[in-house]
């Protein structure tokens, strides 16, 4: 499974546990407005460091803050590379 | 306890341009210095022991001008005050007035309040109101500080104080709800200064928020870091310029720091330490995380009215002159040398100070805080659970998780079927911020000596 979708699955698993409705993803949905809020994004953060062993947000150099799925999905490729 | 002397609300606002902001309606505060948002003569309640428990900030901000200097008590409800905590709230504080924009207690004299200003009748003798704050508290009924305005505005009112420069028009605005300690710091900031306060609507999204921030032109915005950091997620953040930034209620860490930096690279950033029952601590204007050591021990500290510290135990102490004034309805007392043990506890790196949690595990969630006992208590009332122990994890966007650790009583129930009949059973008896976002089965729990669960910084 390649990350995006990884990435994907636990938008959609937290969505459920936390029984928020999630809107259609694409790449340029804003994350704010996906249905998720901040405990959901903290949480899908924890889980895909323990799934993937990398937490681009603590890792990074670039103070950024991903806006879009896009964004958030290039945040952990570019880890993924380093 | 010794009362400061009196503040008076409405003179700091009557000749001032500035207004309370909501999203349909705008109140200037040069009305609210002389109209009545009450159904009632605010005379009537004079001497009275207030709740004020609404849907609005607007409205709770509307009460409070309308009744410091006639009420004795203004208990302030936080938005998320639970029904079943009103009765004990109400028999602790002597409530006898409830002031609401919504459902009413029976059994107890209500008013209503909302922007529609009435005259108001001449005021008659101003006297010192007692203002009542709610602590974050972390578990059962929650605890209740009072203060005088006076103290409250005491580090406004100090020279030196964030003070705009000639000419320079304020708009506040904070991410905050003002109904807590973090929020109510600016409406006062706001009302003595006479400058607008953006207030946001409880269905609100950040987004929203931030686009009506930006139409109002705001130049001084607060939150937390949590709060920063949602913003800094929001499409919406460049629609805000403001010039002074300012995150509190949690520790700061350098990105969030850095990324405020880069995002307002004109505005002066700076993180504060607080706490409920200590007033105000100190703000760090350096753009570094923690906070200079020399802070600590600074012999001029109470001459300068500022607030004093020391390190003991590991945990940071505090005694100012705003210390709160004591605890409303329960036994528990301030300490009479005025020092206040914050329970946040620090370590010295090189010639800074840094925070390295709080003492006795307490977690702080986006500026919520959660004493993993109570979580224990939840997750240990499942019939297949053994033992458990709830922590905290470290996180980008909250600052913490709350996680859990947990034997269960047969082991043959470690799997995803069990998790979720736990975690649902958590669901229906805590709110979503306490949940644990994470468990995982262990196969034993280290106890210490003497028996209990060992908990590990």
């Amino acid at each position: 499974m390649d990350l995006q979708a990884k990435i994907i699955e636990q938008f959609e698993q937290v969505a459920r546990d936390q029984e928020k409705e999630l809107t259609q993803l694409a790449p340029d949905t804003v994350l704010l407005d996906s249905g998720l809020d901040s405990l959901c994004f903290a949480i899908i953060v924890a889980k895909l460091e323990d799934e993937l062993g990398v937490d681009p947000f603590t890792a990074a150099e670039d103070v950024f803050f991903p806006v879009t799925v896009a964004d958030f999905v290039k945040f952990y490729e570019d880890a993924a590379a380093a | 306890m010794k009362m400061p002397p009196r503040l008076d609300l409405k003179a700091a606002l009557a000749g001032t341009d500035g207004a309370l902001v909501a999203r349909d309606v705008r109140v200037p505060m040069a009305a609210l210095a002389n109209g009545n948002p009450l159904s009632v003569a605010p005379a009537s309640l004079k001497d009275a022991h207030v709740l004020i428990r609404t849907t609005s900030q607007l409205n709770a901000a509307l009460a409070l001008v309308a009744l410091d200097g006639v009420a004795a008590r203004l208990v302030i409800a936080p938005p998320d005050l639970k029904d079943e905590h009103l009765a004990d709230v109400i028999h602790r504080a002597g409530i006898d007035t409830l002031v609401a924009d919504g459902a009413v207690v029976t059994g107890l004299r209500s008013v209503t309040v909302s922007p529609d200003l009435k005259a108001a009748d001449a005021a008659g003798q101003a006297r010192v109101t007692e203002w009542v704050m709610f602590t974050s508290g972390t578990s059962g009924a929650p605890k209740m500080v009072a203060h005088s305005l006076a103290g409250l505005a005491g580090a406004i009112m100090k020279p030196g104080a964030i003070s705009p420069g000639a000419g320079e028009k304020i708009v506040w605005g904070t991410f905050y709800d003002i109904r807590r300690y973090g929020g109510l710091q600016i409406l006062l900031r706001a009302l003595i200064g006479g400058a607008s306060l953006v207030l946001s609507e409880p269905d609100e999204t950040a987004t929203e928020f931030l686009m009506r921030l930006g139409q109002a032109g705001v130049s001084h915005l607060t939150g937390t870091p949590s709060h920063w950091r949602r913003a800094l997620m929001s499409p919406a953040i460049g629609r805000i310029a403001p010039r002074y930034v300012r995150l509190s209620g949690e520790i700061a860490g350098q990105a969030v720091l850095d990324a405020l930096k880069l995002q307002f690279p004109a505005a002066a950033i700076g993180h504060a330490y607080a706490s409920t029952e200590a007033g105000v601590g100190f703000e760090v204007t350096d753009g570094l995380e923690g906070f200079p050591a020399d802070f600590v021990g600074r012999l001029d500290a109470q001459k300068m009215g500022a607030v004093e510290m020391k390190v003991e135990g590991g945990t940071l102490h505090l005694r100012s002159p705003r210390t709160a004034m004591g605890y409303v309805g329960g036994a528990e007392a301030l300490k009479d040398d005025g020092w206040v043990d914050s329970g946040d506890m620090v370590e010295l790196r090189g010639t800074r100070y840094h925070f390295a949690g709080r003492r006795g595990g307490i977690i702080n969630v986006g500026g919520l805080k959660i004493n993993p006992e109570e979580v224990e208590a939840v997750i240990n009332r499942h019939p297949g659970v053994a033992l458990s122990r709830v922590s905290s994890r470290k996180n980008p966007i909250t600052g913490a998780l709350v996680v859990a650790d947990v034997v269960l009583a047969d082991a043959a129930n470690d799997n995803a079927t069990f998790k979720e009949s736990l975690l649902a059973l958590c669901r229906a008896q805590l709110p979503a911020f306490k949940v644990p976002a994470l468990v995982r089965f262990v196969e034993r729990l280290e106890l210490t000596a003497g028996g209990k669960l060992a908990r590990h910084g």
